[in-house]
């Protein structure tokens, strides 16, 4: 049933799919999924005026950068599972480090460096193009086993492994 | 600095509709994100709309959309408390997701923990139907004062 994931690509549109397009407001952001592999994550976000914060400025507004940062660790926390289990945000720190130049898109990055039986830990980057030049920064913790249906999203960890 | 909203402030201080600052932000707008005052206390509101869910599932609202509305709050909050004319530059913001939030209204009230000159500390503490068992509290850093700073807003 599972189809096997042999190419990048193949796994870039498997995720891209499971993690974007049926994540209603992943969906709604236009989140694109750049990259994955086990522990890792990348997302895209293109600039669009409805996420501008300062109409003076065309910044975006933190909030696109919140919710592409908290996607993008818990992409990252999924492909570490290797049971398939429904899992959740505990908590999420961003760090601001400087404005998002109108017009360009970002790109975050994110690992999950840590997985236990109950808790998984991921840090994250957004930037535009050079990661030594962060627009934020991310730390989040995700609790596992919470109440929720196991779906396809939770065996990807599994998948990997293959 | 940011004619528009600051206009939109004072209309609002003048008019008593805190809706209106919501319009000058294009992203509050978008995520249907409002302030209302109809209770004398400054409380923000987000209207479910399908496009918050990040959990079909159980359903729930994304996690990162409850980030950005208590985010949201805590500038209306500053906006319309401070006197200083600036519109408030976000640092750093703190989410601890505490309930799942379902496919209803998200309502928020922020509060100043320690003002300073430069830099203020805000906590804000999200809830849906009953504010005694909140979905979503955070703390958060903002400059209000100088212009060497991140200004995601």
């Amino acid at each position: 049933m599972a189809k096997q994931l042999t190419t990048p690509e193949e796994r870039v549109a498997l995720f891209q799919q499971l993690f974007s397009d049926t994540i209603p407001h992943n969906k709604a952001l236009g989140l694109k999924v750049v990259a994955v592999a086990r522990g890792i994550a990348s997302m895209q976000l293109d600039w669009r005026e409805e996420l501008v914060g300062n109409p003076e400025t065309g910044v975006l507004a933190g909030g696109p950068l919140t919710a592409m940062l908290d996607g993008c660790c818990g992409m990252a926390v999924a492909t570490m599972l290797k049971e398939p289990k429904p899992f959740a945000t505990l908590d999420l720190r961003i760090d601001y480090a400087r404005p998002a130049t109108p017009g360009q898109p970002v790109i975050a990055e994110a690992e999950c460096y840590r997985i236990t039986r109950s808790v998984a830990f991921t840090r994250a980057f957004a930037h535009q193009g050079d990661p030594k030049d962060p627009v934020a920064a991310a730390a989040g913790t995700f609790m596992l086993g919470t109440k929720g249906k196991v779906t396809r999203t939770h065996s990807m960890g599994k998948e990997l492994l293959k | 600095m940011s004619g528009k909203i600051m206009h939109r402030l004072a209309t609002a201080r003048k008019t008593g509709d805190v809706a209106g600052l919501a319009d000058a932000i294009p992203y509050a707008k978008w995520m249907q994100i409002a302030p209302e005052n109809g209770t004398g206390e400054l409380l923000t509101r987000m209207r479910y709309h399908d496009s918050l869910i990040g959990n079909t599932n159980l359903p729930a609202i994304h996690g990162g959309t409850l980030g950005a509305m208590l985010e949201m709050t805590a500038i209306f909050h500053l906006l319309w408390e401070s006197e200083t004319g600036t519109v408030p530059k976000i640092v750093n913001i703190t989410v601890d997701y505490l309930r799942s939030a379902g496919p209803r209204d998200v309502i928020a009230a922020a509060k100043v923990t320690k003002q300073g000159r430069r830099m203020v500390n805000v906590f804000v503490e999200a809830w849906q139907d009953d504010r005694s068992r909140p979905v979503a509290s955070a703390s958060a850093h903002f400059l209000v004062q100088s212009d060497d700073a991140p200004p995601a807003l």
